[in-house]
């Protein structure tokens, strides 16, 4: 069926009444291969049937504790949590983790799923929010979590080479030790892999200030679905020898090969680093604080990230974090970094000034000492586990122009009206892109249908994306039509059928169904 | 009521950071490392503060001593509310082996001079650990003192004062002048929000020296050494609860 012509909405209704032709072919029966996920069948965010890989046989696993003795896991109980996302809302039923150390070994283990035709999900963290860190029925998990050494480390250049493997956390405390610093920070960071972070090209909060791992990334070596090794882990910053190739990896998560090594370009450890909460009263006067910023402190920026209202009365009720200004209906968290204590005090305060003397800032407070700028920044970093304790969390991430941003929570509170029971907004509103989050006591087919499409329309006629930094996954491939024209699709699939023609990568995540 | 109150406020190694001995083991690295107020003596300003907002004390001073750095101490104390503050200059060698004694010789004489009727202060300061300015500073103005407290009222000319002690919890009532230090529980110090931050830097620092006071600030202490406390040995996985019987039986555990 060639679905190029039509529009994305169209599209999902032909997907829609294909569904439901099937139903009337009397396909009734819930059909076993379709796992349990936390949506409906018919639901383009649902799993598709299973595809015909083959099955993990005794053989199978007799290669695999050979190949890796000891690190091949088969016990339920500790498959448990690598089959169950961190959301809790998908689980897939593996049988089979694998944890290799070496880039050789994922070379051996995708070689023989390759010949065996053995889908495999590679794995890191598990910290992803669109359910494509999970196997959706029986994939193989190849986890990351042993290949965790740093390589080398150049002090001068601040190129850092490390293994996949290395979690966040334990890289930016590697590198604070000799006076550097990772050029990416998230809320994840003590549990994400920086071969996931790569794969999903993940944002996160020095965005604004270090730009993203497209530029950062210097390198990568990947393991390719028949297991060869494409080593491109070059450390220089300037390599114009034909194509690009890391780029195709860079995002592609882990559909087009499992990376294995990551060199990564690494700034110098700001000397001074201020933090500044602030209240708004209005998103207009966000906005404009924002171009004052933008103005005054221009070169020391380093993050400008905001929440509103509602969020912060969950960080209150659930994590029992106090508000450190008076009530408002925005909050601002805006860092500089830079490396002269005196001059950005100087600037910031300057700033501050400006902002409270024409009323675009209600109130503030602002934060240089290690202990209270860790505490200005869990306001923000901790919203996502508030919502957690609010029962089920339908997320979007979605980028938007940003006057637009706080246009979409409003307009979604109005259309839901009394179905959800929280319906908040905040994100990285420097880089144009709103973490939309609602909430209902239990996961709620209703309110999904009302969200869905809806949300995506609503991205789709302001040109923006429909997930701006956390990927499409399982749940938001088959909306990849919003964001991105039929011919670029198609030419994704060709990409992913001349890297990986047996599909074993990650199947199911990323691409559309409609794309086979 | 006219009371006066007096806050010491410390300058020390910022609570979260990492602390390096120097190689020359005489000391820990300080420069380049961040500092802030020690976080008890966040809970006296925050205190002081208090009692001034509810109208039982007219004047919040707050005191540091140490080198032209401490001003900015000094300056988040006037953020949270402090009046106006004085800066005691103790710089280089004497301000290395500054310690409770001489601190407490000090601030007995800036509360003779500025005739002060209360002094609150950290029950103790995070890089020395010592807890004893408080108890010296009391013992040289012959004043009573109300330690570790974690609730403090003014009843008529009295204070009084619930202690933290082994036991629980002890209340005591004292007589005003009095040297009052703070514990943990006391309060959750404020955030200096930014009109008080703009309004801190018109309050006045003013700047005095140990000799004006009439202090020697020589120490009698010499420090030998400094070392790093001994490393935590890494754990040990084990395979079966059988090897794990062993092990706690080899280590005498069991």
């Amino acid at each position: 069926m060639n679905v190029r012509h039509y529009t994305p909405r169209q599209q999902i209704a032909l997907f829609h009444f294909v569904i439901i032709l099937q139903k009337l072919k009397g396909h009734e029966e819930v059909n076993p291969e379709t796992p349990y996920t936390s949506d409906t069948v018919g639901n383009p965010g649902a799993a598709p049937p299973r595809l015909p890989f083959s099955r993990v046989t005794q053989e199978d696993l007799a290669f695999f504790r050979t190949l890796l003795p000891g690190r091949t896991i088969t016990d339920p109980d500790l498959l448990k949590s690598s089959n169950v996302d961190w959301l809790k809302t998908v689980e897939g039923n593996s049988e089979v983790l694998l944890r290799p150390k070496t880039t050789e070994e994922v070379s051996q283990i995708l070689r023989y799923c390759n010949e065996r035709n053995l889908a495999v999900c590679p794995q890191g963290g598990n910290t992803g929010l669109v359910g494509g860190s999970v196997p959706v029925f029986d994939e193989i998990i190849l986890s990351t979590s042993l290949m965790k050494q740093v390589i080398t480390f150049d002090n001068i250049s601040g190129i850092l080479t490390c293994q996949a493997g290395c979690v966040l956390e334990n890289l930016s405390n590697y590198l604070e030790e000799r006076d550097f610093i990772m050029p990416l920070d998230l809320g994840a960071k003590g549990s994400c892999h920086i071969g996931g972070n790569v794969s999903t090209n993940a944002g996160g909060l020095r965005l604004l200030r270090y730009g993203s791992l497209r530029g950062t990334v210097l390198g990568l070596e990947v393991v390719l679905a028949d297991g060869r090794i494409l080593n491109c882990l070059a450390t220089l910053r300037k390599d114009n020898t034909g194509y690009d190739l890391k780029q195709l990896f860079i995002g592609s998560e882990g559909t087009l090969g499992v990376i294995t090594a990551v060199s990564i370009l690494c700034p110098r450890k700001p000397k001074a680093v201020n933090v500044a909460f602030l209240g708004c009263s209005s998103f207009q006067q966000l906005l404009e604080t924002f171009q004052c910023c933008r103005g005054m402190l221009g070169e020391i920026l380093s993050a400008f990230e905001f929440l509103d209202a509602s969020c912060m009365s969950l960080l209150e009720k659930h994590l029992k974090l106090t508000n450190p200004i008076t009530e408002s209906p925005f909050y601002i968290v805006i860092e500089t970094a830079g490396s002269n204590a005196t001059h950005d005090e100087e600037k910031l305060h300057k700033f501050l000034e400006e902002v409270m003397t024409s009323s675009l800032v209600t109130d503030g407070t602002v934060a240089t000492e290690a202990t209270k700028i860790k505490a200005l920044w869990s306001l923000r970093e901790r919203v996502t586990e508030a919502l957690t304790h609010e029962g089920y969390t339908y997320k979007y991430d979605i980028s938007l122009p940003v006057e637009k941003i706080y246009d979409l929570v409003q307009d979604m509170r109005g259309h839901l009206g009394d179905m959800a029971k929280n319906v908040v907004g905040y994100g990285h509103v420097g880089d144009g892109n709103l973490h939309l989050n609602i909430t209902s006591p239990s996961k709620d087919p209703a309110l999904l249908a009302a969200i869905e499409p809806y949300v995506y329309e609503w991205t789709s006629k302001w040109k923006g994306s429909i997930s701006a930094e956390h990927g499409l996954g399982l749940k938001k491939r088959n909306y990849i039509y919003y964001s991105k024209p039929s011919e670029a699709v198609a030419l994704m699939g060709s990409i992913k059928a001349m890297l990986d023609p047996k599909g074993i990568l990650n199947p199911y995540k990323t691409l559309p169904d409609n794309i086979h | 009521m006219s009371a006066r109150v007096l806050v010491g406020v410390k300058r020390v190694i910022d609570y979260a950071v990492k602390i390096r001995v120097k190689p020359d083991r005489t000391g820990v690295v300080t420069d380049g490392v961040k500092h802030s107020m020690n976080p008890f003596c966040e809970i006296a300003v925050e205190e002081a503060v208090k009692l001034k907002e509810k109208k039982l004390v007219k004047e919040v001073v707050a005191v540091s001593c140490g080198p032209q750095q401490v001003q900015e101490t000094i300056r988040t104390a006037l953020a949270m509310g402090a009046d106006r503050g004085i800066h005691v200059e103790v710089s280089g060698k004497d301000y290395e082996t500054l310690g409770p004694l001489q601190v407490s010789k000090i601030l007995a004489a800036l509360a003779k001079k500025e005739q002060a009727d209360l002094i609150i202060l950290g029950k103790q300061a995070i890089d020395d650990d010592c807890n004893q300015t408080g108890q010296m500073t009391a013992a040289l103005l012959d004043w009573p003192q109300g330690t570790f407290a974690s609730e403090v009222n003014i009843e008529a000319d009295k204070l009084k004062v619930v202690r933290e002690i082994d036991g629980g919890l002890e209340t005591i009532k004292i007589n005003l002048p009095a040297v009052v230090t703070a514990d943990l529980r006391l309060n959750t110090p404020r955030y200096a929000t930014l009109p008080n931050i703009m309004k801190a830097k018109k309050k006045k620092i003013a700047n005095v020296k140990p000799a004006d006071l009439g202090v020697d600030v020589s120490s009698r202490l010499e420090v030998l050494k400094v070392d790093e406390p001994p490393q935590r040995q890494a754990g040990v996985k084990v395979e079966t609860v059988h090897d794990l019987v062993g092990k706690l039986k080899e280590a005498g555990r069991i």
